[in-house]
């Protein structure tokens, strides 16, 4: 069994080397990316290195080494994989290159909507869509007779029933984990029941009552959760899922495919996806995109090559034979039902996640400071006044605030 | 010693010292008082993001950077003080707490959050240390003599297994069904949730430390007891001591240098407790002073880290190993200075 598998990862390694065939043109320079680790890049950088002479690095930890990487001259890497927020530091310091006359000469089956543009230039070429939405097993409601849940009272009434059914081990999923996680959670909630989290003077506005309501829901549905909720992340939610111990979870696009992958999974088919809950304005998420920079600190030749590598790694190929592991905005996608979520979320009118420099501190200063309320030391007011203070000191010494 | 040849073995030493301990504790102390940081300005930006379906653009006022001619951003220094550490210690709120009897409150404050921990940390391992490593090391001493070698190499494990990895291991034994908490489970006949409460993470913590450190303390004690006088532990067999009053009397006199040292060193290390935290994740519950500067220094999704805050909070960790450390060494120095007259 070993030796066979030995043998098939070796005739694949060989494929991998050799397959030049799919690539438009022969690259020759030596090409370096830098991008997160999850399954859509892993499809892009390896359609990327088709060409040949591209050394791809996936890191989900990229974020904090971008910025200096790129800082460099020569930049250490020439192209790479932001969303976002990822994107902000490298605009704020300058170090990423405008890509409008390469999109001119090589980049006509880009769609308008995938070009990032700031201030009228565009820095960025997007290729898929992420969003976090709800995901619920669909025997398990069909079962105890619940209707789909539109909105968070929907979702606790239905947690509420399949705990006293008893037939999971938890109702509800949620990557709440202190940190990244827990504060996403918050901001989704927040932006569903129509709050803004900083004035024009950067000052912080979430002491109100969508944030208390925000609050408020999230521990209505920690209520259902494995106790541990604040120690569990995305990929201990999807697991949850695939082992059948959820119903219910708000779950990110990226992670649909999972729940069909028959390896993993005890729960295939069983999953559906739908939009996320509503708040009381719209639906509690926020949109995320992925893209793909090109370095400034390269010579200009190779950031030719580096942007037609990259084409090549978003093409309609690379689409067609990884249809299901995003929602992609590239020519070529037929969204399926693993799709299904992220489109109703977006149709019903979620907003983009609004990436900033001070959002960033506020969303440190949530991810350390929400925990607060939900362990029950401290009432939603004095978290949320906690939280505001911290941030005011953070943005303070980021020089965000006079 | 001639002072040439006694520089000529110093010296590499010292120049290292300063260059990697000296200079960066300098240029820390300084940037605790001084903030960096890049000039705004206010600007109207157009962007445009995809949505699903089609773009979304927007236009907003923004705090954009401003760039030199090069296109580096432009940052300014300012001297600031002690701001930074009053940003860490919030003495206004501590002080409005304490001034209540609120500890609870007072709790909730990052820096006094980790304090509680840390101080509590490492004043509840050391003695667990000490009585574990020396009861293990008694207990291989009397053990006979072909089982001595496989029982050393069994009890120093716990210490050559990398702290973080250690860490993790112990939590993926508990988290979730982990195998720990399934048998638990099975043994009790209901449900435990570990990760959900903070006083069991923070026993598990307490637990891992001891574990992974007692080797230490054993291999040193162990060492110490193969120099007991072996005269003096007959004569008092023949008058009549006990195996605890041996061990009261003769041989814990004898180790006392060692135990000073194994304290000296645990008190520096559990201080600046940290895989801990990472490990088992605990950030929600309990956070240590070495976990906060991490924090600090971690750059967000836009980049931005609060150095001066991190410096500020660095110096005052070093301040809280001297307060700690004071004691110990005062009883040293004394000790050399008695054997001195």
């Amino acid at each position: 069994m070993l030796m066979k598998r030995l043998v098939l990862a070796g005739a694949i390694s060989l494929l991998a080397g050799t397959a030049y065939a799919d690539c438009a043109f022969e690259n020759k320079m030596e090409i370096k990316s830098l991008t997160a680790g999850f399954a859509a890049w892993k499809a892009v950088t390896d359609a990327m290195a088709e060409c040949g002479n591209v050394q791809a690095e996936l890191d989900q930890e990229f974020r904090k080494k971008q910025p200096d990487a790129f800082a460099a001259n020569p930049s250490l890497y020439d192209i790479g994989g932001v969303a976002n927020s990822t994107i902000l530091p490298l605009l704020a310091a300058g170090t990423i290159r405008p890509l409008d006359d390469y999109v001119a000469k090589y980049g006509q089956q880009l769609k308008p909507n995938q070009l990032i543009k700031v201030d009228g230039k565009t820095m960025a070429i997007a290729m898929d869509v992420n969003a976090q939405h709800l995901m619920y097993r669909s025997d398990i409601l069909g079962d105890l007779g619940i209707a789909a849940p539109k909105t968070y009272d929907d979702v606790l009434a239905a947690a509420a029933k399949i705990k006293a059914a008893g037939v999971v081990d938890y109702p509800l999923g949620g990557t709440y984990k202190t940190g990244w996680n827990l504060a996403e959670e918050f901001v989704n909630m927040y932006l569903g029941n129509g709050g803004t989290f900083t004035d024009a003077n950067n000052m912080p506005t979430i002491n109100n009552d969508a944030g208390v309501k925000s609050l408020e829901t999230m521990k209505a549905l920690t209520a259902y959760m494995d106790p541990e909720y604040l120690v569990s992340d995305s990929t201990y939610v999807q697991q949850q899922f695939q082992q059948g111990k959820i119903a219910m979870a708000n779950l990110w696009a990226t992670r649909a495919a999972a729940m069909n992958d028959a390896a993993e999974s005890q729960v295939v088919g069983k999953v559906t996806m739908a939009a996320a809950p509503m708040g009381s304005v719209r639906p509690a998420s926020s949109l995320w995109w992925d893209g793909i920079v090109i370095a400034k600190n390269i010579s200009d030749a190779k950031a030719e090559d580096a942007f037609r590598v990259a084409m090549e790694g978003i093409d309609k190929d690379m689409v067609q034979a990884n249809n299901d592991v995003a929602v992609w905005l590239i020519d070529g996608y037929v969204p399926g039902p693993l799709a299904a979520g992220a489109a109703a979320t977006a149709a019903a009118g979620a907003v983009p996640y609004p990436a900033s420099a001070q959002m960033s501190i506020m969303h440190t200063a949530l991810g350390n400071g929400v925990a607060d309320y939900l362990t029950g030391a401290k009432d939603a007011k004095t978290t949320l006044a906690d939280i505001e203070a911290a941030y005011t000191t953070a943005a303070k010494e980021a020089g965000l605030i006079k | 010693m001639k002072f040439r040849t006694f520089a000529i073995f110093v010296g590499p030493s010292v120049f290292m010292m300063l260059l990697f301990i000296a200079f960066p504790l300098i240029s820390v102390f300084k940037q605790s008082f001084y903030v960096t940081q890049p000039v705004y300005d206010q600007v109207t930006v157009e962007t445009c993001t995809p949505g699903f379906l089609k773009q979304i653009c927007t236009s907003e006022v923004k705090s954009q950077p401003r760039l030199d001619a090069n296109g580096a951003p432009v940052t300014q220094t300012r001297f600031v003080g002690l701001q930074s550490y009053r940003n860490v210690l919030e003495p206004d709120r501590a002080w409005a707490a304490l001034s209540r009897w609120d500890l609870s409150t007072l709790l909730t404050i990052d820096f006094w959050k980790a304090l509680r921990f840390t101080v509590m940390f490492t004043l509840v391992t050391l003695p667990l240390v000490l009585v574990t490593g020396l009861a293990i090391a008694v207990a291989v001493n009397n053990a006979t003599k072909s089982l001595r070698g496989p029982l050393i190499f069994v009890s120093l494990l716990p210490f050559i297994i990398t702290p973080v990895i250690g860490a993790l291991s112990i939590r993926w034994l508990f988290i979730g069904d982990g195998i720990m908490t399934a048998f638990l489970e099975w043994a009790l006949g209901h449900n435990i949730s570990v990760f959900a409460n903070a006083w069991a993470i923070e026993a598990l913590m307490y637990f891992y430390r001891v574990w992974h450190v007692a080797p230490f303390a054993f291999v040193i004690f162990y060492a110490g007891l193969q120099t007991v006088n072996q005269d003096t532990l007959e004569s008092a067999i023949i008058d009549g001591a006990s195996r605890w009053q041996r061990l009261r009397y003769v041989v814990i006199p004898h180790l006392m240098p060692l135990i000073v040292f194994v304290s000296l060193i645990h008190l520096m290390d559990s201080y600046r407790v940290f895989d801990e935290i990472v490990g088992f994740a605990s950030q929600a519950y309990v956070i240590s002073l070495q976990w906060l500067t991490y924090d600090l220094l971690t750059p967000d999704d836009s980049g931005t880290r609060a150095i001066s805050r991190a410096s500020a909070s660095a110096m005052l960790t070093m301040i809280g190993i001297v307060i700690l450390l004071i004691p110990l060494l005062r009883k040293t120095w004394r000790d050399h200075k008695s054997q001195v007259h």
